[in-house]
């Protein structure tokens, strides 16, 4: 690793001479497949064209909940043009992304438990006979009851969505406290009990999912997909066909936007696979724009109460969280989205006693799972909401209450997380000063407000999603005579820069051009397994596995170059595609010749690197979910200006630092923040995933509110304000060349920011997200009429908590495990899985 | 220019410029602009996000303005001149727009870049030197769920100071 540095800010898109020396590395470059995709040239998955492909289409449930008592494919099996007609019994194996969560079918075979649910596929020669033919499969459905909120789950345990789970209609229980938290009530000279909603919305990838699947000359299968993660794909594949994973290739294409929508294993890969086995013809789906609203994996609902104990001073003297989650009728990830709720709040200010319980329902509603964020921004609002009360109360300044209480570095939480670089403090610091806070907080005129807000977001899970003890990342390389490189790994581009990130970490080891390479990504056959683009893994796990690839490459050049120049191979440096001794430059060879050299002393040149995350300290059961190499920070000001007439809100200026460790590249850098923002203000101000029940004489279906692009709202360029991100640049250790996450964490502070915001315009507080001018009104017309000025949920309900696991914090001298559970080892393997997590 | 299909004929013929070359194709009549583009003349570079008007995603210029491709009939394009992404360039250089967007990071995802990129495009053309208001104006109906817009801005800015001196320049060259 290259020597570290100072902190520093990044001129964002200001080429600048990079002061260590690097040459890619920290500079502001064009991205590898920049110029496929201002060309169009990017192939995503809809634009594969294969001769003799078929088209598929899916037949959806109408109805939330139903038992499927027939279904009748003679007439659509029939009509002209079609190939194939598949119904739930065949691919009847049930499959999902978490181990403990199997309960999904690609087409059901026996009940559907949501609108949009499949329960049979056409294949025909064009996709307009294939939307006809489904018009022609008759489903005999019995109607059963809906649940359409966790509140009706809790109270509603038969009948049962799943026959699986805590109870009832009770997905997943978590009751976890660490150190006693009501001593901590007792220590404090304030509490505060709040409770938040957190709606939820969804991904709104512009690109709707699409696969291509092919039956190979040798009977091996093919299947192109817009996945996230191949490698999970790969796996539900081999489950459902019955194949060996060995005959099945996944090449994930890239994602036009992926957000977490595309990192399930979904029912039409399935069904195109199956298919192209059985045609021996390629089969294509492609879904439409109101099927990817059916799919979803969205933002999971959260109705949430944070009860805080604060001493005068504002240190946290304990807090307790209770989330309660609509996971929507499948598990998904939902398992790991409960425990994240619950993870991340101590990783920003130092909570010395916490207790988190969260439940998650199903309900009969498209399943919920990982976006942006994953589990955590629904909390990380309501607890950001809370500290600005808090500090109202305490008559604090809000920035200088977090500055008293930001967790440090390298600090082990009260839930047992390492934390890496902390620079949490200078995130606030920084948005503070160039947004002016000090001369607007409180000080704006009536309708203009400014809030601020922080965060903090993994750098990777640091387990992966089934128990193995495996790499998380691999990189293969192969040395070229040509002076090339190919670069051989798993990773999947989806937009971020994936593929950028690993030619210019190879690029700046080997001191070669990043166009020197040529990238061979997200393909289960030709590159060693990555585990996928979700948990902000990307850069440091595949980032890191290239580093030690490229090192190794260079120790084996660097053998065979110093005993051809009869220089120490200490004193060789690899910089614009030379090799020459640093004690007399012009003695060298090109990169080239370099590689000749050492393909003529050893042999073809070819080299891996592989990463794996350092064990956690957090051994009790779900401490699997949280841990991470380490963690980002943001610090985020936004200003707002409220109409008091309509409650329509407009966001001028948002300002954002963020603790990036490096950036590898600014002009991406600077794009997932700012993409991160824009999302962020998305779900603060419109976006909603909401259902409604039809008219009882129009079948009662509990259908999506608005399940189209128009309708759902999202912001457009005439809603984006300016923003101003700040690059906080202290290297961290775990990451390649310092790195920590960008793509996540900067999401995190804009929804509570702009809640917060709001209050301090119009001095009413909206705990529930979206922020939209009908809460702003009534809660304006509250406060008009003297009574509380807010608008949200006053009630948390009954919940059945389990005992929870009592695990002593660090400083009781806890060692990471639960005082009152049997101890690890003497568990099932199911049991362990459990707790591993994305 | 255009054959109407007869009773028995399953496909309709148009002759349009396509990109500046004349371009004759056969498809199923009911098909729009865009999937006659990516399914019967293999221009993959249009994409789709809703097929409903909604995303902008599918944006082309036809005669010279942006239109939303899934809502044209390919029918009606008949004798018509339609530019996509992959005409934007000139003699194997890319377009000012395109070397902007790959430099300056508006493309990140790249699904709605091509839209993006006629659309602005057309703006330059009917507006040499749009203000940052009117850059959002012109390309508010193009959804990106990746960059949030402040990178296609700074782009298409920066494309606007390019095609400005390479006119002067040329405008400079003595007689």
């Amino acid at each position: 690793m290259p020597k570290e540095k100072d902190s520093r800010k990044t001129l964002v898109d200001a080429p600048r001479a990079n002061g260590d020396g690097l040459r890619v590395i920290g500079v502001p470059r064009r991205r590898v497949d920049a110029r496929a995709k201002v060309t169009g040239q990017t192939r995503f998955a809809d634009d594969i064209f294969l001769p003799r492909m078929a088209h598929s289409k899916l037949l959806r449930s109408p109805h939330p909940h139903a038992r499927i008592r027939k279904i009748d494919t003679s007439r659509a099996a029939a009509h002209p043009g079609v190939y194939l007609v598949l119904t739930g019994k065949d691919v009847p194996i049930q499959y999902g992304i978490l181990p403990v969560s199997q309960d999904e079918q690609a087409l059901c075979v026996d009940r559907v438990r949501h609108v949009g649910d499949p329960v049979a596929a056409v294949i025909a020669r064009e996709e307009l006979t294939a939307f006809e033919a489904l018009d022609l499969i008759d489903v005999d459905y019995e109607i059963l009851a809906t649940i359409s909120s966790p509140e009706e789950a809790l109270a509603t345990p038969r009948p049962r969505i799943h026959e699986y789970g805590e109870e009832g209609n009770i997905h997943k229980l978590v009751a976890l406290e660490f150190g006693n938290v009501e001593e901590g009530f007792a220590e404090a000279d304030e509490i505060f009990e709040d409770t938040f909603f957190f709606q939820g919305s969804t991904h709104l990838a512009i690109e709707q999912h699409a696969a291509v699947a092919i039956k190979d000359p040798d009977g091996k299968l093919t299947i192109w997909s817009s996945t996230q993660t191949p490698h999970y794909l790969h796996r539900a594949l081999a489950k459902v066909l019955e194949m060996p994973a060995a005959h099945i290739r996944v090449i994930a294409t890239p994602n036009g936007g992926g957000f977490g929508g595309k990192s399930d294993p979904f029912n039409h890969e399935i069904v195109v696979a199956k298919a192209a086995l059985m045609l021996d013809r390629p089969v294509k789906i492609c879904l439409t724009r109101e099927e990817v609203f059916y799919c979803h994996r969205g933002r999971h609902p959260v109705l949430m109460k944070f009860k805080t104990g604060v001493k005068k001073d504002g240190a946290i003297t304990g807090m307790h969280l209770q989330t309660l989650i609509d996971g929507g009728a499948y598990g998904s990830y939902g398992v790991a989205s409960t425990f994240y709720a619950g993870a991340l709040q101590t990783t920003t200010y130092h909570i010395p006693r916490y207790r988190y319980q969260g439940c998650r329902t199903f309900t009969n509603k498209p399943p919920c799972g990982p976006k942006r964020g994953h589990g955590t921004p629904q909390p990380r609002f309501g607890q950001e909401v809370q500290l600005d009360k808090i500090a109202e109360k305490l008559k604090i300044d809000p920035a200088d209450l977090r500055l008293r209480i930001v967790e440090s570095s390298n600090a082990v939480t009260a839930n047992f997380f390492r934390l890496g670089t902390v620079n949490l403090a200078e995130c606030i610091r920084r948005v503070v000063k160039v947004s002016d806070w000090k001369e607007k907080f409180r000080k704006l005129p009536e309708g203009r407000g400014v809030g601020l807000a922080c965060s903090a977001y993994l750098t990777g899970a640091g387990l992966p999603i089934y128990w193995n003890k495996m790499p998380h990342s691999g990189v293969q390389l192969k040395f070229d005579r040509s002076g090339g490189i190919s670069i051989f790994c798993g990773a999947t581009e989806i937009g971020q820069g994936s593929d950028d990130v690993l030619a210019g970490i190879v690029a700046e080891v080997l001191g070669i051009d990043t166009f020197d390479i040529r990238l061979f990504t997200g393909d289960t056959d030709l590159g060693p397994v990555d585990l996928g683009s979700y948990s902000s893994r990307v850069t440091l796990m595949a980032g890191n596995a290239a580093f030690e690839a490229a090192e190794r490459g260079k120790a084996i050049i660097a053998a065979a170059v110093a005993e051809k120049l009869e220089v120490p191979k200490e004193r060789l440096r690899f910089v614009d595609k030379r090799v020459f001794d640093s004690a007399a430059p012009e003695k060298g060879v090109t990169f080239q010749e370099a590689v000749c050299l050492a393909e003529a002393r050893f042999g073809t040149i070819g080299t891996v690197g592989s990463y794996t995350p350092p064990k956690s300290p957090a051994l009790y059961k779900g401490g699997g979910v949280g841990p991470s190499p380490t963690y980002s920070y943001s610090a985020a000001v936004v200003e707002v200006a409220v109409n008091p007439i309509t409650g329509w809100v407009t966001v001028p200026k948002i300002w954002i630092a963020h603790d990036i460790g490096r950036a590898l590249n600014p002009t991406l850098a600077r794009g997932q923040v700012e993409g991160s923002v824009y999302m962020g203000l998305g779900e603060a101000l419109m976006e909603e995933q909401e259902f409604r029940r039809l008219p009882k004489k129009l079948s009662h279906a509990l259908v999506h509110k608005f399940p189209s692009i128009l309708e759902y709202k999202s912001p457009t360029s005439l809603d984006m304000p300016e923003v101003i991100t700040e690059l906080i640049e202290e290297p961290d250790p775990h990451g390649p060349f310092g790195a920590k996450e960008v793509g996540q964490g900067p999401l995190l502070p804009i929804m509570p920011a702009v809640a917060s915001a709001v209050y301090d315009a119009v001095g009413v507080r909206i705990d529930e997200i979206p922020v939209t001018p009908e809460k702003i009104m009534k809660a304006l017309a509250e406060k008009k009429a003297g009574r509380d000025p807010r608008f949200g949920p006053s009630h948390f309900p009954h919940v059945n908590w389990p005992e929870p696991l009592r695990v002593p914090p660090p400083w009781e001298g806890g060692d990471g495990n639960a005082v009152n559970d049997v101890p690890r080892r003497q568990k099932s393997r199911q049991e362990k899985e459990q707790v591993l997590a994305p | 220019m255009t054959t109407l299909p007869t009773e028995s004929q399953k496909s309709a013929q148009i002759r349009f410029t396509l990109n500046g070359e004349e371009t004759d194709v056969s498809f199923a009549p009911y098909k729009t602009l865009l999937e006659v583009l990516r399914e019967d003349l293999g221009h993959t570079g249009t994409k789709h996000g809703c097929e409903l008007g909604e995303c902008g995603a599918c944006a082309v210029l036809l005669n010279g303005k942006p239109v939303l491709s899934c809502l044209v009939l390919a029918l009606d394009c008949g004798g018509t001149e339609v530019l996509t992404v992959e005409g934007l360039g000139e003699g194997g250089n890319l377009h000012p727009l395109q070397d902007a967007f790959a430099d300056l990071g508006a493309a990140q995802c790249g699904y709605c870049t091509p839209a993006i990129l006629v659309t602005a495009k057309a703006l330059l053309d009917l507006n040499p030197h749009p203000s940052r208001d009117q850059i959002r104006e012109a390309i508010s109906g193009n959804l990106c769920r990746c960059t949030g817009y402040l990178q296609i801005f700074e782009a298409v800015e920066a494309a606007m100071l390019k095609i400005a001196d390479q006119r002067k320049s040329v405008t400079q060259i003595p007689g």
